[in-house]
């Protein structure tokens, strides 16, 4: 988790040679997660690309970053100074000279001592929080591109690993590999340059260890973690898919005695995946070692070299020590770039997000905090609840104008859909008018084209042919928050957020009363389980709505599309899930609880409660076969009268039943 | 609670770990005298550099330390990283195996979640304890002794010094550590809230877009992303700040020696080789201790996940049934089942109360009555999933509760309302729990579960790879799979959970037929909501409020014709 304290090689008070320094180099790519548990195929963006596109957002923030690499690099630099300073004081003092010659590097050794953790302690903070205000942007922009995005948004796992994981690659890309890595190399040159003035020999000397432990060590460090990366994804990935599986589908695979196999499987990959580990860690510590080695036989070097140019034996014991200490500064890098490596896979998916953004414009976060009825995390309590808005229309505060369901009759004439070019239509020249106040159901068998009709008004599917209008306009000139107003309701998959019950109504209209509430909860049948609940309206409803029955769940729904109440109600199989009786008693009262001005369009795959509609479409395979009142359609003969026979008496014969 | 550096469960829980965590710690002792030994042939090099000369065997000297050095740090990587990997293996593998006998009750809802990131993404946090933290705190118990052994031969006077302050590293660095570790703890809490608040944002974008919210909500996770920034920097300080002050305390400390040994040197009263020795070596013994105390913070997150990791496997019940497997009565299917005055509560609400119910072999059953009523509680006994508050389950005279639950599953059909499906292929999750099963005997479920026409529609047939929970199928498909799964299992009980529920008339009677077939001569207790299941049943039971009640059955086709 990056929002540790990132893992610092530490100060090196002195004598950073015989420290065991090496170990506060970030553990090798094996070691660290290189790739986060959802490991998908990256899209095609180049890892670069990807930083470059990362690092626009960063603007904002470019100069509270500038600041905290050049504190980063004054640190740095502190410390090399230090112990340069100390040698040089301590064997000038063993020259006995006079003690004012000595007064000004005294002074220079304390300021430095302090100066560098009170240097270290701004630029950590300075960092982070820049970084961190970065990330706050980054997350809300992700989650903004994917709100905007008509296509269907990913789930579970792999919507987590993006917006958590993904978006921290963006901080460790600044806080681990950036900062710290313009500031190795920015104290790398001064370091040269201090050299070149005692001793130019020396000076390359030190050079070409800087050379090595800053450019070719790191460059190996990529190569190796990238292939660490690459054989250890698959593993991780779908170790990370046992443990949905095992944790997610453990009552299947208890039920068919499949959970041994399934943990042996399990646990196999999580053996292999460790003896990858050890392997791969072997290789990546060795590019450490000779990291050690490079800051030793570099300083060795120095010594001799500078032996052989007749340097005054003070200053050769300065060029020894600063070189070690600027070594392992540049040592660094070779972290940095493993970072780096590490980071690509996350950047560029959180790129090709953020790539999305610029396509489809989204209003920038901020704007979008007007009408914010909104989800409160973790099951907080709501607002309170404000005073109902008169009238039965739509009086949505947020809106420039009151919503009235007049103005909004739907028209599809000869509306094709195909969802693949050269594949059947999923609605084939379908023509319906749904003026105010009307009430439509379509009907028909699974795959006859009702969800997508429903998708057709609600702007999630383009019709490729024919056109489909509201109040009007064509669908497509909506903007996209204004349709939802307009047309709306229960459709498929209704979403139950881990929230309290009132949190996930007031999602159908923000800032409504407890009355109406009360209202939409009673029309759909769940206000006797609310009001049994001893949180009540503030019951929080588990993940995915996990503690809710399938018909609680659905009522849930129901309730809030009421509640909702647009114009134009689109109820995608209201009553999915729940028992005939109930089912009935349902529908009846939710159509009940819509005004007379609104228009219905009710989706189902029962016959029942029809009897009172405008209209019945059937739909099957895309076309309308059949349409007219429910008394005409069981006269006719067809699809329509054919179920209806089979249900009735099924019905007839189960409520018969009921003592 | 109280955190120690090192988890003692560990040696207990990973045996595997033992050897290498001892290695670690010989490794710590080498490291630490070739720490004292290089810095000796460095001072002795500098010291005869002073006059121009080179002192070629301190020279040599100085190269082999680091030769071996350069090693040691090879060899004390490499094996901390085994232990790491030995060790997330083995949790991991026992943080799954506590699932499996947890049960799925224990597992359900959000607990699931919370355990798949554990064993993923949580455990992984250990990588940076074991490599950063552990070879860290080994050194810093050997490094401090050494380097003070080794000043103490050179110069007494200095080692005293170092011996009286390098107690104040660890007393400043708990003082200070305490808060952080608090910091931290709300920190992880916080990060996962975080995480399920995405996700679960982000799983009902398509709601929040039909309300159209989902821009609104942007807001909300900007807030949520800047309440985690502000808790983040509130942690920082406190542990930055903690990190200042040890470097100000090594600082003085480092001075405290340095002071007296400068002005003996401008005296003459030392010499320059034992000066820079002193110098070398002095910040070396309050390195290790700083380091392991920042990186202490760092690796907390490690900790916590091996607290949660180990807290999970001790809430787990001990597994018993491995050794009294063979002893366990195992039910026969085709004997008799009864509920005897079974009551099942759970915290909120009872789902059954007191129910006595017998169903005799070959009985096909179905189960009213409205939703939330306990009718799933039902089959949730008979799997084993659920076990009665009061009263008991039997099964050919066996007590569920003593009987080899998994002899009994395998005697067990079941279609659940959801069918959990594997990021495996569709074969495979069909022959779940047989995977040894023959190809015809596969091709005979598909078919009967009328799943074929699904299979010729998927671009590699049965060998189709689903996605992360059976993503790409409808429900319609998911629930054909769950029939083949019952078909292939060819069991003497069968419990379906509203087989249909998600169903059209079609495709139902597509199911139906399928049904039909499945429960033909076995024992069947159906929940069914949907009035089409009813033609097949013999009894009748509807559940109200946790009540059953017998009906008396009409024959179906009477009223159907």
């Amino acid at each position: 988790m990056s929002t540790a304290p990132r893992r610092r090689r530490p100060d090196r008070t002195g004598g950073a040679v015989t420290g065991p320094a090496e170990f506060d180099v970030a553990g090798p790519a094996a070691v660290d997660p290189p790739v986060r548990t959802a490991d998908r195929p990256a899209p095609p963006v180049r890892a670069g690309a990807a930083e470059r596109a990362v690092l626009r957002l960063a603007r904002p923030y470019l100069g509270r970053l500038v600041g905290a690499g050049l504190l980063a690099a004054a640190t740095e630099f502190a410390g090399l100074a230090l112990m340069a300073t100390a040698t040089w004081l301590l064997m000038s003092a063993a020259g006995r000279p006079p003690l004012d010659r000595l007064t000004v590097a005294i002074v220079a050794v304390r300021a430095l001592a302090i100066s560098r953790g009170v240097l270290r302690y701004t630029e950590r903070l300075a960092g982070h929080d820049a970084v961190l205000r970065m990330i706050t942007d980054v997350r809300a922009r992700v989650f903004a591109t994917l709100a905007a995005r008509r296509a269907r948004a990913p789930r579970s796992g792999d919507a987590l690993s993006r917006l958590v994981s993904d978006v921290e690659a963006v901080q460790d890309l600044l806080l681990r590999v950036l900062v710290p890595g313009a500031a190795a190399v920015l104290v790398s040159v001064v370091a040269v340059g201090g050299a070149v003035l005692i001793s130019p020999p020396a000076a390359a000397v030190l050079a070409a260890g800087l050379l090595v432990a800053g450019l070719a060590l790191p460059v190996l460090a990529t190569a190796l973690t990238r292939r660490s990366a690459a054989e250890l994804a698959p593993l991780r990935g779908a170790l990370a898919a046992d443990a949905v599986d095992l944790t997610h589908g453990a009552a299947d695979l208890a039920a068919f005695g499949a959970t041994d196999s399934a943990l042996d499987a399990a646990t196999g990959r999580a053996r292999r995946l460790a003896r990858l580990e050890r392997r791969l860690a072997a290789a990546g510590f060795a590019v450490d070692a000779v990291g050690t080695l490079v800051a030793g036989l570099t300083a060795g070097a120095v010594v001799l070299v500078a032996l052989a140019a007749d340097v005054p034996g003070v200053l050769v014991g300065v060029l020894a020590v600063g070189t070690l200490s600027a070594v392992e500064i540049a040592l660094a890098l070779v972290g940095a770039a493993r970072q780096r490596t590490q980071l690509g896979a996350g950047l560029t998916r959180v790129a090709a997000l953020l790539g999305d953004t610029t396509t489809a414009p989204t209003t920038p976060p901020a704007d979008a905090t007007a009408t914010a009825p909104t989800i409160p995390p973790g099951g907080a309590t709501a607002a309170a609840p404000s005073a109902p808005p008169a009238g039965t229309g739509r009086a949505d505060e947020g809106g420039p104008e009151a919503i009235r369901a007049e103005a909004y009759e739907v028209r599809l004439d000869e509306v094709t859909v195909r969802y693949r070019a050269g594949a059947a239509p999923a609605l084939d020249r379908v023509t319906l008018d749904l003026p105010p106040g009307r009430r439509v159901a379509v009907v028909g068998p699974s795959g006859a084209g009702k969800s997508t009709l429903a998708a057709v008004l609600t702007g999630a599917v383009r019709p490729e042919g024919g056109r489909a209008t509201v109040g009007g306009r064509d669908l497509a000139a909506y903007a996209e928050d204004e349709l939802p107003r307009v047309v709306g309701g229960l459709l498929a998959e209704a979403y139950v957020f881990h929230a309290t019950v009132r949190e996930n109504l007031l999602l159908g209209r923000p800032g409504a009363g407890e009355e109406e509430l009360a209202g939409a909860a009673a029309a759909a049948g769940l206000l006797d389980w609310v009001r049994a609940q001893p949180a009540g309206w503030d019951t929080v409803v588990g993940e995915e709505g996990g503690q809710l029955s399938g018909g609680q769940r659905q009522r849930l729904a129901l309730a809030r599309a009421l509640l909702a109440a647009p114009p134009v109600l689109v109820l995608d199989e209201p009553t999915e899930g729940l028992d005939p009786s109930a089912a009935d008693a349902v529908l009846a009262s939710a159509l009940a609880a819509t005004p007379a001005a609104h228009s219905v369009l009710l989706i189902s795959h029962r016959l029942t409660g029809l009897v009172g509609l405008d209209e019945i479409v059937v739909l099957d395979a895309g076309r309308v076969v059949q349409r007219g009142r429910h008394a005409d359609l069981v006269a006719a003969p067809g699809w329509y009268r054919d179920q209806w026979l089979l249900q009735e008496a099924a019905e007839r014969g189960y409520l018969a039943l009921t003592p | 609670m109280n955190r120690r550096p090192f988890d003692p469960r560990l040696l207990r829980r990973v045996p595997a770990a033992r050897r290498d965590l001892a290695l670690l710690a010989l490794l710590g002792v080498i490291a630490a005298g070739l720490v004292v030994a290089q810095a000796t042939a460095l001072a002795a090099l500098l010291a005869t550099a002073f006059d121009g000369r080179l002192d070629r065997p301190a020279l040599a000297g100085f190269a082999a330390t680091v030769a071996a050095r350069a090693l040691l740090v090879w060899a004390q990587g490499t094996v901390a990283a085994r232990v790491a990997a030995t060790v997330k293996a083995a949790l991991r593998s026992d943080l799954l195996a506590a699932v499996g006998r947890h049960g799925p009750g224990w597992v359900a809802g959000q607990r699931a979640g919370q355990l798949a990131t554990l064993a993923g993404r949580g455990l992984d946090a250990l990588d940076a304890y074991f490599t950063g933290y552990l070879p860290q705190l080994v050194l810093s118990v050997t490094v401090p002794l050494a380097v003070v052994a080794r000043i103490g031969l050179a110069d007494w006077s200095s080692a005293v010094i170092i011996v009286l302050t390098l107690p104040l590293i660890p007393i400043f660095g708990a003082l200070l550590g305490w808060q952080a570790q608090a910091a931290t703890e709300r920190q992880w809490r916080r990060l996962s809230l975080l995480g399920g608040h995405f996700l679960d944002m982000v799983a009902g974008l398509p709601t929040l877009r039909a309300f159209g919210r989902a821009r609104a909500q942007v807001d909300v996770v900007r807030r949520m992303a800047d309440g985690h920034r502000a808790a983040t920097m509130r942690t920082l300080r406190i542990a930055f700040l903690s990190a200042l002050v040890l470097e100000l305390v090594a600082t003085l400390s480092v001075a405290l020696v340095a002071v007296p040994v400068g002005i003996r040197l401008l005296g003459g009263g030392l010499a320059l080789q034992t000066a820079l020795l002193v110098l070398l070596l002095t910040p070396e013994a309050y390195l290790p201790l700083r380091a392991a105390g920042s990186r202490f913070h760092a690796s907390m997150e490690g900790l916590t996940a091996l607290n949660d990791a180990f807290a999970v496997q001790e809430g787990a019940p001990a597994p018993t049934r491995d050794g009294a497997a063979g002893a366990r009565p195992v039910p026969d299917g085709r004997g008799e089942i009864r509920f005897e005055a079974v009551t099942v509560a759970y915290e909120r609400t009872t789902a059954l109360r007191d129910v006595t119910l017998t169903v005799r072999p070959g009985e096909r059953i179905a189960v009213i009555g409205p939703s939330g009523a306990g009718k799933s509680t039902l089959l949730g006994l008979l799997l084993g999933f659920v076990t009665p508050t009061s009263g008991r389950v039997t099964v050919d005279g066996v007590d569920l509760a003593d009987a080899d639950l998994d002899a009994w599953r395998r005697q067990l059909a079941w279609v659940p309302q959801r069918a959990h499906l594997f990021a495996a292929s569709l074969a495979d999750n069909i022959r779940l729990g047989a995977p040894d099963t023959p190809d015809a005997a596969l091709s005979a479920a598909v078919r009967d579960a009328a799943l074929d026409e699904v299979v010729a529609g998927l671009p590699e047939g049965l060998g189709t790879v689903l996605g992360e929970r059976g993503h790409g199928l409808s429900s319609g498909q998911r629930q054909r799979v769950a029939l083949a799964r019952a078909f292939l299992r060819d069991a003497p009980v069968v419990l379906l959970d509203e087989p249909t529920a998600r169903l059209d008339s079609a495709s139902e009677a597509v199911v139906l037929a399928a049904t039909r077939r499945l429960v033909a001569g076995r024992t069947a207790l159906l929940v069914a909501h949907r009035p089409a299941l009813l033609e097949n049943a013999d009894r009748i039971l509807r559940i109200e409020d946790g009540r059953v009640t017998e009906l008396v059955p009409t024959p179906a086709g009477e009223a159907t014709r």
